[in-house]
């Protein structure tokens, strides 16, 4: 079933890499994009423009407004590689068109916090 | 199409809930998990999307917890003894951060209304799981115990402060029965400071027939609706420092959300200490 096609598109930044699950409504500032919980090991760090690798979303049904509200303040991720597909990361990502796939536990483990990242949905096979 | 506009987050507690193993598609967290565990309903942990796209199209995605259920692959055996409803919230926050899309969980001999919500919405506010099961059975699965010490780590990681300028009741919302509990548990009393209550409008409503509100007015309390204390503006920290309250979520979402600090105690405590 992975690798798996949740939003196609394409996109270029530097990975931010977290193992640690994000709950959009409480724990990123939809203005900014700025990681507000302190217990998050991303505390104080910015989602803006990266390429956000997390297992998946926890918590409340509204992070999906969050993802769409950090979109349309222009402090969104350019795209999203988790383990598990979540129906709040999953539905605020399609709304705010922001690619998004999911990838096997091997390939998340290689991907590396900071590296330069191209993300082309259509050759996600190969990811 | 039908709608109508409850502005609540307990559907379960306002509306007669479907025939058992109906299709429902419920995003507030800790109502997926109700419907899941105790309404016998079936619904994924949808978020405000996906159940807006399910009443459009009637349709919804056919994974997960809407097949027929396999066993949950973990149990969580509560041990913690005397357990009250801020307990039960840890033991779902607890159990939220380690479990897939359900649950099991063991040594639960009650839950009352206000415990089992508390359950859900810790349980919705920590993690993925959309569902749990009490069972006292022996089986296969893995066994991780909720003691006095997980429940310890839990309290330190949500508790953070001991003094407050103001109480809050209610996320998930209060129902009929909490209202009226509330009503005879503050008899004769009255608080020392705000106390915000939130229930849904028509909860509200039945209150004022029954004269809840005026009792719980004069007690102190100020009776909300259409709104909890997770996503209220009411609560800022340009005018507030810490907040008391009995609900995890809440906890959560005030500190993460709101930006205040949070002091956690069981209800039966709050009036004991926080009323004259």
């Amino acid at each position: 079933m992975i690798p798996k096609i949740i939003v196609k598109g394409t996109a270029k930044g530097n990975i931010m890499k977290t193992t640690n699950p994000i709950n959009f409504l409480g724990a990123v500032d939809k203005i900014t994009g700025i990681i507000r919980d302190d217990k998050h090991d991303k505390f104080e760090k910015s989602i803006k423009n990266s390429i956000l690798v997390f297992p998946h979303g926890i918590g409340s049904s509204v992070g999906a407004y969050t993802i769409y509200s950090l979109k349309k303040n222009n402090s969104a991720p350019s795209a999203m590689i988790c383990t598990d597909a979540d129906l709040s990361v999953v539905s605020g990502c399609a709304l705010a068109n922001i690619p998004m796939v999911i990838v096997t536990k091997e390939k998340f483990d290689s991907l590396q916090d900071g590296e330069e990242f191209s993300l082309d949905s259509e050759s996600i096979k190969t990811l | 199409m039908g709608v109508i506009p409850s502005f609540s987050c307990i559907p379960y507690e306002i509306y007669d809930l479907p025939k058992k193993g109906t299709q429902v598609s419920f995003a507030e967290t800790n109502a997926a998990i109700y419907a899941n565990s105790i309404g016998n309903l079936k619904t994924n942990k949808e978020s405000a999307f996906s159940a807006l796209a399910s009443a459009l199209t009637e349709k919804s995605p056919y994974s997960d917890l809407r097949k027929d259920s396999e066993e949950s692959n973990l149990t969580i055996r509560m041990k913690v003894s005397e357990p009250n409803e801020l307990t039960f919230g840890m033991l779902g926050f607890f159990a939220g951060k380690i479990a897939d899309s359900s649950v099991t969980i063991s040594g639960v001999k009650q839950l009352d209304k206000r415990s089992c919500k508390s359950l859900c919405g810790g349980m919705g506010t920590s993690g993925l799981c959309g569902k749990f099961t009490l069972d006292e059975g022996e089986n296969d699965s893995e066994k991780v115990d909720f003691d006095k010490k997980e429940m310890e780590n839990i309290y330190d990681e949500l508790n953070t402060t001991d003094s407050s300028d103001l109480i809050t009741l209610g996320s998930p919302q209060l129902g009929l029965d909490e209202l009226s509990d509330l009503t005879s548990m503050l008899h004769g009393k009255s608080f020392k400071k705000r106390c915000m209550v939130f229930c849904p409008r028509a909860i509200q409503k039945q209150a004022r027939k029954l004269g809840y509100n005026d009792d719980l007015k004069r007690a102190g309390c100020e009776v909300l609706s259409d709104c909890c204390i997770c996503l209220t503006p009411l609560i800022s920290k340009k005018d507030v420092d810490g907040v008391t309250t009995n609900s995890i979520k809440g906890a959560y979402y005030l500190k993460n959300s709101n930006g205040v600090d949070v002091n956690l105690k069981p209800l039966s405590k709050i009036i004991k200490e926080e009323t004259k």
